[in-house]
């Protein structure tokens, strides 16, 4: 690409040698795509495009009718199924928000001169691979509201202890603590590497300057790991936003339909044979994290074209 | 600041043994009690431990329907993780190399792989049209579609940095596309091929949505299923429910130990880039 002016005659010279010599036999051929695109077309496109027609149907074991958007009016009419959709949205939100700042204050500090450093990394992110079902059986058991070890402590400063999971106006937000506890790792991880990535010379020209730690984190530290920020928060919220098994183990939706989400929805219909319902959650889903994280995605690169 | 360094990391490993080690040690003591005692779900040392007794009766119960599990599980992920590595890379590395009119609508496609939920019932619907629902051949293609987005994209960020002569070298030593792939890039991809293994194997072995859908029924469970019918099954033994636990988190716990670099490299590699 450098030398373009010498090499351009000598490339001319040789053109249709070589475009009949790759023709017949290219190093990097197409077919290699063959593979994952059929894998990719019938277990995942076929399905998502097969879903925009199930969805206007009434779909059992045994036959399918076609019934326009029934199923969506039953959607957003019935109180618990517009509930999930609501809850998705807080529980999207909520998880990421908190993973965001919670991931970019454990960066700081762990990229800070402080002991046991290595400790605290693996630490801080050895939940993120261990199995949600697992975890979230674990936090049921420490949030029982009697003989919990969350309440007991309570209990010790004279606290009242909530039944975390069987309070309507407070399980959705246990569960998504729990999620917090176990994706914020990950977070961590990604602001991690983009604060490490920064020059030191920044740090060093900014002190010299006088700025304090606050003025520091304003004008470098958060600009210059924006990178990171849009990947955490594509990142969880992608993950928040379809999250099902931590929600399945710890309430199943319940007390009542109070911390349904759209993919638990999904599931009981589905359970319950009611196919075409399940697969418009589907759909709702689909539009959810799509309409969400499109503008989100743009905006982001976006700003960082403009740095 | 050496004793604000040591103050502040004192507190911080305090804090963070508080957080995020107690809810393990609560998994382990559950782990080792009579059953009267775990069904307290107290967080109290078991008067009587009995961790190997708790073992052994794990592995029994159901028929040694966790053993079955095991196996099942290993078999799922190690096919899975391998059918998505080659096809992965094959996909990551022309999709650098060449430079033509579909890299904009592959590229599309990766991302709406990482963004989209799956339909579940249509793929139930799929799979049952082509006779593998509720088989593992089934659950092994969906697991490996699902992991197809990701890996591609490890995979070509990677492909970037080794250098085009290696494959002309190759080319004119008479090495055909197949050949050149297998034998020269595929062997320069190892460390991206590690962080895929291991980063897609933990999540291959911890999903449990997959499995709860696809592959219903007791002969094929796979782990994370079987700590769901024990919930649900036998809800006076606590002890043996964390035992369970205990038992799947030791495989990524090994992978940790061993892999640490590899992981941490595979998720952050989004973070400077963007």
């Amino acid at each position: 690409m450098s030398g373009s002016t010498i090499a351009t005659p000598l490339v001319e010279k040789r053109k249709p040698q070589r475009s009949t010599s790759r023709k017949m036999k290219s190093p990097y051929p197409s077919w290699f795509y063959v593979p994952a695109i059929a894998l990719y077309l019938v277990f995942f496109a076929l399905p998502t495009f097969a879903s925009f027609y199930f969805a206007l149907t009434r779909w059992s074991l045994f036959n399918v009718t076609f019934i326009g958007f029934d199923n969506f009016i039953q959607f957003f009419q019935e109180p618990q199924l517009y509930q999930s959709f609501i809850n998705t949205l807080i529980y999207g939100f909520v998880t990421s928000a908190a993973k965001i700042v919670l991931g970019l204050a454990l960066a700081m500090l762990l990229t800070s001169p402080i002991i046991g450093r290595g400790y605290l990394r693996a630490v801080v992110f050895f939940p993120v691979l261990v199995s949600t079902i697992g975890i979230g059986l674990t936090f049921k058991s420490l949030m029982n509201p009697f003989h919990g070890l969350i309440n007991l402590v309570l209990s010790w400063f004279g606290l009242p202890g909530p039944g975390w999971l069987t309070d309507p106006n407070l399980a959705l937000l246990s569960v998504a603590s729990v999620d917090i506890w176990k994706g914020v790792g990950i977070a961590t991880l990604i602001f991690m590497a983009g604060i490490v990535a920064i020059p030191q010379e920044y740090f060093e020209a900014a002190r010299v300057d006088g700025a304090g730690s606050w003025k520091i984190f304003r004008s470098i530290t958060l600009p210059l790991s924006r990178p990171a920020t849009g990947t955490v928060i594509i990142l969880s919220l992608i993950g928040g936003l379809r999250s099902f098994d931590l929600i399945w183990a710890m309430t199943r939706g319940g007390p009542g339909f109070t911390s349904d989400v759209v993919a638990s929805v999904i599931y009981k219909q589905y359970q319950a044979g009611f196919y075409g319902l399940s697969t418009a959650g589907n759909v709702v889903l689909f539009l959810v994290v799509t309409l969400i994280m499109v503008p989100i995605t743009r905006m982001l690169n976006r700003r960082e074209v403009d740095l | 600041m050496r004793t604000r360094k040591w103050v502040v990391g004192s507190v911080a490993i305090v804090v963070s043994a508080i957080v995020f080690l107690i809810p393990f040690a609560f998994i382990i003591l559950q782990a080792a009690k009579t059953p009267a005692e775990a069904s307290d779900l107290a967080f109290t040392l078991p008067t009587k431990w009995v961790i190997w007794q708790n073992f052994v009766e794990v592995l029994q119960t159901n028929n040694s329907q966790i053993l079955r599990a095991f196996v099942n599980s290993t078999i799922l992920t190690v096919v899975s993780v391998i059918i998505m590595v080659v096809f992965s890379a094959m996909v990551g590395y022309i999709l650098q190399r060449r430079r033509g009119r579909m890299n904009p609508v592959i590229n599309f496609f990766v991302l709406a792989g990482l963004i989209v939920p799956p339909a579940v019932v249509p793929t139930i619907w799929v799979l049952q049209g082509l006779g593998l629902f509720k088989t593992m051949p089934g659950m092994i293609l969906v697991e490996a579609t699902f992991g197809l987005s990701f890996s591609i994209l490890l995979f070509r960020a990677f492909v970037a940095t080794i250098p085009k002569e290696l494959d002309e070298a190759a080319l004119i030593d008479g090495a055909g596309p197949l050949r050149l792939f297998f034998t020269v890039v595929l062997p320069l991809l190892r460390p991206v091929v590690v962080t895929v293994i291991v980063v897609q194997a933990v999540a291959v072995f911890n999903d449990f949505t997959g499995p709860l859908y696809f592959l219903p029924g007791d002969e094929n469970s796979t782990v994370q299923l079987t700590l769901y019918n024990f919930q649900s099954l036998t809800l006076s033994q606590f002890n043996l429910l964390f035992m369970d636990i205990l038992l799947i988190t030791i495989p990524p716990l090994v992978l940790y130990i061993f892999f640490n670099k590899q992981i941490v490299g595979g998720l952050t590699s989004g973070a400077i880039k963007g």
